[in-house]
């Protein structure tokens, strides 16, 4: 075991990864001699060449298809896309083509990559380059959908993500790449479609994700000292999702509030509400509530900004409604 | 690649077998078998044969939605393509993708495409992969002059120029995206100008002519497999039928010419091709008719085959989203 950044922890994944598997390789922006926009990647070209971690030229379309084309010839590509607000550029790619191949082929080809991207805001990188849209491609069957909120959970995800034989969109939270946590050394898998129970509780489940997890566990500490129990469901994958984790929780807790960076029409934490209403709906003695970010844009101003996403004092007020 | 009788029987062979796989397909459409989108490759053929006669069964090629041409020049069975078609269940994708989401994995075939301009990106990976096999496998991208505008050529061509992948790109220049005249809304005549931009080679070529589709197409993938790079081949040809099954444009020429459309019928690769293989000596006119016999055959064969299986059952409806 030992403390490293939540970026380090991907770092580690990727080398560790590579050295045992030589199909594997690494391209994107600026992630060679730059080592990553976010210094994610620093020294990993250094170590296995221009062979294997390879800067690519500005071209989404390209990037992805080289993931796609290759994978489907039997290597594992990792891509970044530098943010993944820049998936739009490449929305094809991403959603017609690696998502469906396996599908329209009859189950003749498969895509082993993996899509890494920056997400989220608090940075104050505003309206397109802050963003967590993993509604849109959780609504596209065919791909898989991983956002680690720990550091650990980053080095065991991505692991399993890349060991995963479809295409797999790793979201990493960019305002959690500095974050430090205990990361197991070696060899460390963290299953996909398998949520952890970051806090366990009695009072009430918050189901959450990448950064509104950290978000919802100061939530959860807060109201200890209020004695509410809160249990804190931190999703890990989106697609596949362990429905069953949340409806154990719910059973226990009998009320129910997601928390999610993301806008609030039509944002995952919907697809939450409404599974839960469908399967256990008289498990819940009170409303759902989502604690969302407002339908709109993400504002520069840091004024705006602090307001738009969803904050420990939010996530504490909508308990306290139901309880 | 050498022009030996064998190899060029096996081209004419495919000539033909394409052109009565489509005119079949266009019969059982019309018939109320084959549904949706159906874009046929008649008029075309001398392309498609052409550039799959100059590449070995394990290299790749990228298709497009009009795909049958490609995927039939590149050994694929018909049979397996016509049930496919017909939506049934012994079709090569099992049914789950007809016409524009035909593969076969095992004869490179990495899918017919039903977005325009698609195959671009795709041959970027394929043509990666096969440079790092160094089997000197190589890569061809099929795609049309529409295409050829869209954001991807631009991204592929200057990403495999760059990284010198073993890249062929097949533009298939018809002159029209559905009814966009490629001579109206681009600025060049000769779409192979662009190969400049990216300080690759680029060509024009006849493409109803089977022997220089061939011939260009060996030296593109020559220099491929030594390791120069990529090569764009610019193919004029010219489509039969309409852009889809139900086009106006076939009966009422909206957006093409009669007489221009007259001309290229003159121009017919079939014709050609059996003309110039009697003409150089590859071929008698009676090895010709046994050939086009035979392909017949296969065709029925097809069709029965097509008709007589059933349709997939609704258990494999949301079979093979993901890999176990």
């Amino acid at each position: 075991m030992k403390t490293i950044t939540y970026g380090e922890s991907i770092k580690e994944a990727i080398e560790f990864e590579m050295k045992r598997d030589p199909m594997i390789f690494l391209a994107g922006e600026d992630v060679a001699k730059l080592g990553g926009a976010f210094g994610t990647t620093a020294g990993l070209a250094k170590e296995f060449g221009p062979d294997r971690v390879m800067d690519t030229p500005i071209s989404e379309t390209a990037i992805i298809g080289l993931a796609i084309g290759s994978s489907v010839l039997g290597m594992r590509p990792i891509v970044e896309l530098m943010y993944v607000d820049f998936a739009g550029v490449a929305m094809d790619e991403i959603m017609n083509q690696a998502a469906k191949m396996r599908y329209m082929f009859g189950g003749k080809a498969t895509l082993p990559m993996v899509v890494r991207a920056a997400t989220g805001a608090t940075v104050r990188g505003a309206a397109q380059h802050s963003q967590t849209i993993e509604a849109m491609f959780t609504h596209i069957p065919g791909l898989k959908v991983v956002m680690p909120a720990t550091a650990a959970d980053a080095k065991g995800l991505l692991i399993s993500a890349i060991r995963d034989n479809n295409p797999v969109m790793f979201l990493e939270h960019k305002a959690l790449y500095s974050m430090k946590g205990d990361v197991p050394e070696g060899e460390y898998v963290v299953p996909l479609g398998k949520a952890n129970i970051a806090k366990e509780g009695t009072d009430v489940t918050i189901v959450a994700w990448s950064l509104m997890t950290q978000v919802a566990l100061q939530a959860a500490k807060q109201l200890e000292t209020e004695e509410i129990s809160a249990e804190v469901v931190d999703l890990r994958s989106l697609a596949p999702l362990d429905k069953e984790a949340i409806l154990a929780s719910i059973k226990k807790t009998h009320r129910l509030v997601i928390v999610q960076e993301a806008v609030h029409t039509s944002g995952f934490a919907a697809e939450i509400a409404a599974l839960v209403a469908e399967e256990c709906l008289d498990e819940l003695d009170e409303k759902i509530i989502r604690v969302t970010a407002p339908d709109c844009p993400i504002p520069y101003s840091p004024v705006l900004e602090d307001e738009y996403v969803p904050n420990p004092e939010k996530v504490i007020a909508a308990v306290k409604s139901i309880i | 690649m050498k022009k030996t009788k064998e190899k060029m029987l096996g081209i004419y062979r495919n000539v033909v077998a394409i052109r009565k796989f489509e005119m079949m397909a266009h019969e059982q459409y019309a018939n109320g078998f084959l549904h949706g989108s159906v874009h046929l490759y008649a008029g075309e053929e001398g392309v498609a044969a052409g550039v799959c006669g100059g590449l070995n069964e394990n290299d790749y090629i990228t298709s497009t939605h009009r795909g049958h041409g490609h995927l039939i020049a590149k050994g694929g069975d018909l049979k397996l393509m016509m049930a496919e078609l017909f939506g049934k269940a012994t079709g090569y994708c099992n049914g789950k993708g007809g016409s524009m989401h035909i593969c076969d994995m095992d004869l490179g075939i990495l899918g017919s495409n039903g977005i325009v301009g698609a195959g671009l990106p795709i041959v970027v990976g394929a043509g990666f992969a096969c440079k790092q096999f160094g089997k000197k496998q190589v890569a061809v991208c099929f795609f049309g002059d529409g295409a050829a505008n869209r954001g991807t050529f631009h991204e592929s061509l200057n990403l495999t120029a760059t990284w010198k992948l073993p890249v062929i790109y097949a533009l298939e220049n018809n002159f029209y995206g559905i009814s966009g005249s490629q001579r109206e809304l681009t600025t060049v005549k000769e779409l192979s100008v662009r190969a400049k931009a990216y300080d690759i080679p680029g060509f024009t070529v006849e493409g109803n002519d089977v022997m220089a589709v061939f011939e260009s197409t060996c030296e593109a993938v020559e220099r491929a497999r030594e390791g120069k790079g990529p090569t764009l081949l610019e193919f004029k040809t010219w489509r039969h039928l309409g852009h889809w099954e139900g086009d106006p444009d076939t009966r009422l020429f909206i957006y093409r010419e009669q007489k221009e459309h007259e001309e290229w019928l003159k121009k017919d690769p079939v014709i050609l091709f059996r003309a110039a293989l009697i003409n150089e000596k590859f071929a008698t006119a009676g090895e010709l008719d046994a050939i086009d016999k035979k392909v017949q055959e296969e065709i029925d064969e097809a069709v029965e085959f097509a008709m007589d299986s059933p349709f997939p059952a609704i258990e494999t409806l949301t079979e093979n989203v993901y890999c176990l």
